[in-house]
């Protein structure tokens, strides 16, 4: 649609967006686009495609003569293996609370941080837990055992 | 004769201006010369570029020490001793993990001051985290939040937040046993959403309480990578944010009007003349004197001169600077008296037993006991989202300015604080006797707990109690009264209880001397 100049504008007519105002929006604009792009990319900053932290599997030989129902924590793991005549299964030691490392003895596990106590199979018997502890994957091959902390299984399996 | 004349004066002149060169210097840098009369103290303020925050001229009622007890400027001194004295410690301080304690441990032993200096910022913080708390508390019961200051009790609120913050980053540099525990529980608490989308069975896709946790620890351990991170919040971002949101907060408090002052103010100032104050204008000026924007009407302060103030030089600033000093004083004779604790290199497989937080977050640590999600995240959030909607709830006007000020006034405040005491004294009795929810019924869903926990049973009791004293007085101001003195209760019962009567395995203990040796 064309408009003649010496035609009087109908007031039906769309307002014509004024150059001036045109640039300044624009310019807003795009401003603030940048400056979402940018902040969009400084949220990917704190976290790194690789974490740093050690290895989470770990070989490990427990002793022959292990008694039922007793907890065999290797040396600087949150870790408790047990070894029944089903097999062997490993349970986390670190509380599903907030983190704490929970104290294995004799009819389960204690947590020092804030009272959670459990079962030794890992269910929660009192306290603010909301879960049980998770079992850790045990692998035996040959009789070397390897666990993944980093793997859970399901509460009851264990490895012959 | 005359040839050597002209040199001699220009000499001289020289040896005149070098004489003077002092008094030269002085001029230049205080223009207006020393404050002895009215307008050079106005001048001493306005010229200077630190000073001119406050206004030329101090109500005398801001100057009551009643009105304030100085918790504002007490609060600004702890951070300026903290920032001094922490700068100092950036000397020495390596933010590596085993090399931050061996450094805190050189700070304290063989650093000349070095233990001097570290008890100074320790207290310090502890000295800023109790007086902004005091100063909330001011605040309130004066109800100097009220119109138009509403805004300037929300930055108050960030500072308060940004202070604990400070402290809780500061708490892991050590990387001794106390320092790593407690993050490991401070960072668990950031992930304990989990506690509600694990129960919801959506963790998988949607993992809030994950994200946050992986923000502030960089790993998915207590690490190297957290270490430097709670120490760039502890030494810059943190910092700077706070003293941002400190220049706006001091910056309103005299856009909106100074002090907050009852009405009656300038009566019952008037019972007691000074010899300080006296008409400014001795005739009423025709336009306003504080002409801050050339606009078309009249201000509310034309017809009037500043009656019963004082110039702010020397009377506000004398008084500033002995709250600074007892500040000062305070913080000296506790480092003296108590060294800041260092305990054992950070052991990650062993945990301190007990493993307390800072003091001031045992109350919380109370409640996390019960529930991570609630007690960490859940309460403090509706505490924060309560505490930031008083002032626009409130919009009454009686007793403004004045303690305990509002409908009910100290008796109700007084009654508040025997519910606000009784209440959580009885639950945790209660809880400590007979358990809760999960020894009763071990297969109980976690939602069930997660919400109906003793944290959120004080929280409803005192939400109720503070509606009943709405209908009772018929007042808003009523209800913030009897909630606010509630939140004050709560926190000191819940504190006291986290740090003398808990033990090992975060068991009740009479006494420390009842916990078992082991």
């Amino acid at each position: 649609m064309t408009t003649n100049a010496k035609e009087p504008r109908s007031r039906l007519d769309p307002e014509p967006v004024p150059r001036r105002d045109w640039l300044g929006l624009s310019s807003l604009w795009a401003m603030g686009g940048a400056l979402l792009f940018g902040l969009a990319g400084m949220l990917k900053l704190p976290k790194a495609a690789v974490l740093a932290s050690p290895s989470k599997k770990f070989r490990v030989a427990i002793p022959e003569n292990l008694p039922v129902g007793e907890a065999f924590v290797p040396p600087g793991r949150a870790v408790a293996v047990f070894k029944d005549t089903d097999g062997v299964y490993a349970v986390s030691t670190i509380c599903t609370h907030l983190g704490c490392v929970v104290k294995p003895n004799a009819e389960g596990f204690e947590c020092p941080c804030h009272g959670s106590k459990f079962a030794v199979n890992g269910d929660v018997k009192k306290g603010p837990a909301p879960r049980p502890l998770p079992w850790l994957k045990v692998t035996n091959n040959g009789g070397q055992l390897t666990i993944d902390e980093g793997t859970t299984v399901p509460n009851g399996t264990k490895v012959a | 004769m005359n040839t050597v004349e002209p040199k001699s004066k220009a000499l001289q002149e020289f040896a005149g201006n070098l004489k003077s060169l002092p008094d030269r210097f002085r001029e230049s840098a205080f223009r207006t010369g020393a404050p002895t009369t009215d307008r050079t103290r106005s001048t001493f303020v306005f010229g200077n570029v630190f000073l001119h925050l406050h206004a030329v001229r101090t109500h005398r009622w801001s100057l009551r020490w009643t009105t304030t007890l100085g918790l504002g400027i007490m609060s600004v001194s702890a951070f300026l001793i903290a920032l001094v004295t922490g700068v100092m410690l950036m000397f020495y301080y390596k933010p590596y993990p085993e090399a931050a304690y061996q450094s805190i441990k050189d700070i304290h032993f063989v650093v000349p001051t070095g233990r001097l200096i570290r008890n100074l910022h320790r207290w310090s913080a502890n000295i800023m985290v109790i007086a902004v708390i005091l100063h909330m508390a001011r605040a309130f019961y004066t109800a100097a939040y009220r119109r138009p200051r509403e805004y300037n009790w929300l930055m108050g609120m960030g500072l308060l937040v940004l202070t604990l913050g400070l402290s809780f980053t500061g708490y892991l540099l050590p990387w001794d046993q106390l320092a790593y525990w407690a993050i490991t529980i401070g960072a668990n608490i950031a992930q304990s959403p989990r506690e509600i989308t694990d129960a919801l069975g959506i963790t998988e896709y949607f993992d809030p309480g994950g994200f946050q946790r992986l923000l502030l620890l960089g790993s998915d351990q207590v690490g190297a990578e957290a270490l430097i991170r709670f120490y760039l919040l502890h030494v810059m971002i943190l910092p700077l944010v706070l003293a941002a949101l400190m220049g706006v907060h001091f910056w309103r408090i005299r856009k909106d009007g100074g002090m907050v002052r009852p009405l009656d103010a300038d009566a019952r100032l008037a019972q007691r003349r000074s010899e300080e104050t006296y008409p400014v204008f001795t005739e009423a000026p025709a336009k306003t004197y504080q002409l801050a924007a050339i606009v078309r009407g009249r201000t509310a302060q034309t017809g009037r001169g500043p009656e019963n103030t004082v110039p702010s030089m020397p009377h506000l600033f004398y008084a500033e600077l002995g709250v600074l000093m007892l500040t000062l004083l305070i913080c000296l004779a506790l480092s003296l008296v108590s060294d800041a604790p260092l305990k054992e290199l950070a052991n990650p497989s062993v945990p301190e037993n007990p493993a307390k937080a800072p003091w001031y977050f045992l109350g919380l640590q109370e409640l996390v006991s019960f529930s991570a999600f609630m007690g960490g995240i859940g309460i403090p959030m509706i505490v924060l989202v309560g505490l930031g909607l008083i002032p626009y709830l409130d919009r009454e006007t009686e007793g403004t300015g004045r303690w305990f000020g509002g409908p009910g006034g100290w008796p109700l405040v007084r009654l508040s604080m025997v519910v606000g005491l009784c209440a959580p004294t009885v639950i945790e009795a209660f809880a400590i006797r007979f358990g809760w929810l999960r020894e009763w019924f071990p297969a109980i869903p976690q939602l069930v707990v997660t919400v109906i926990n003793p944290a959120t049973l004080l929280t409803a009791i005192y939400a109720l109690y503070s509606l009943w004293c709405i209908r009772r007085y018929e007042s808003v101001r009523s209800g913030a009264l009897a909630l606010f003195t509630c939140f004050l209760c709560g926190f000191l019962v819940l504190t006291i209880i986290g740090t003398y009567f808990r033990g090992p395995n975060w068991v009740f203990y009479w006494s420390p001397a009842e916990w078992p040796k082991h």
